[in-house]
């Protein structure tokens, strides 16, 4: 049975003093956020990176989740999912060590171009605001080369807290 | 069958990403309802459980392509150009439905609304608006 996610709460914000601890503690989180949860599995999402308030994970093609056949394009539901999937990572790795769940409010993607045939796809997200409750989110997803996009993602999440 | 079931079947057929979600989609007249029934490979919070955000996005973006496919048939799959996704309420351990409004049909593009709920029509627990870029038959 999954166990809850839980670290020592610290005060909030700012991020806990000792910075150099946090990136360990929110790659453990990571780790167990992409081994648990089943749509992540599923997928067949890997964790690229964490660091503070920023998360990056990759999703290799596959064919069972083309979306067009003539082309053999991974499907947008697929970017979909990895773009809010990688949003609330950097929304996670920015509450740091507090015990909490998030909810998503809403995401806007924007569709540059399809990605390349056969290919998997990066996205990377920035949680560059936190408040008591939201987190603000971009993302950014490609699938060759960082600097030619295949989408963008901007999102809104609420962060709920246990009650004390 | 009628025309507009064959383009729906068809499109559903043809998507593998479809089949990975499990997606199904009824017709009555031009009006589609989609389907999805629960699966435990979708859920993204397992403590409630609840389906995982980016399935709910997911399962709009393909009922408004799907319902794009039975109005505007086209032997390519038309393409997403942007989405909003408004969370409303988790989206529980149930089977889910979903109706797309074609707000406005253009020649290139299409301005579609999606509306996704579970067992009470009137309580929607997710809504997509969405542009989309129509493939011509060329």
């Amino acid at each position: 049975m999954p166990r809850r996610w839980r670290l020592t709460p610290g005060r909030f914000p700012p991020y806990p003093a000792r910075m150099s601890e946090v990136p360990e503690a929110i790659r453990q989180m990571a780790e167990h956020m992409a081994a648990t949860v089943p749509q992540a599995a599923s997928l067949g999402f890997r964790l690229v990176s964490v660091d503070v308030a920023r998360g990056s994970i990759e999703v290799p093609w596959r064919e069972d989740l083309v979306g067009d056949p003539d082309t053999q394009v991974i499907a947008g539901g697929v970017v979909t999912s990895l773009l809010d999937h990688t949003c609330g990572l950097a929304m996670s790795a920015a509450a740091g060590t507090q015990p909490f769940s998030t909810a998503t409010l809403d995401l806007r993607i924007d569709y540059m171009r399809p990605a390349a045939p056969r290919t998997g796809v990066i996205a990377e997200a920035h949680c560059y605001k936190l408040t008591r409750t939201i987190g603000f989110v971009r993302a950014e997803a490609w699938d060759v080369d960082r600097t030619d996009l295949v989408a963008t993602a901007q999102a809104a999440f609420v962060l709920n807290r246990p009650r004390t | 069958m009628s025309l507009a079931a064959a383009e729906l079947e068809t499109f559903l057929q043809r998507v593998p990403y479809v089949r990975f979600l499990g997606m199904r989609a009824e017709l009555a007249g031009e009006e589609m309802t989609a389907i999805l029934p629960f699966s435990k490979h979708l859920v993204g919070n397992t403590f409630l459980p609840a389906l995982h955000g980016g399935v709910i996005g997911a399962f709009l973006e393909m009922t408004a392509l799907a319902q794009l496919s039975v109005a505007q048939p086209s032997p390519r799959v038309h393409k997403t150009i942007d989405i909003t996704i408004e969370y409303l309420r988790p989206g529980r351990a149930l089977t889910s439905y979903a109706r797309a409004d074609l707000r406005k049909v253009g020649r290139r593009i299409a301005n579609v609304h999606v509306e996704a709920w579970q067992d009470d029509r009137s309580q929607p627990f997710a809504a997509l608006r969405g542009h989309f870029l129509l493939s011509g038959d060329n």
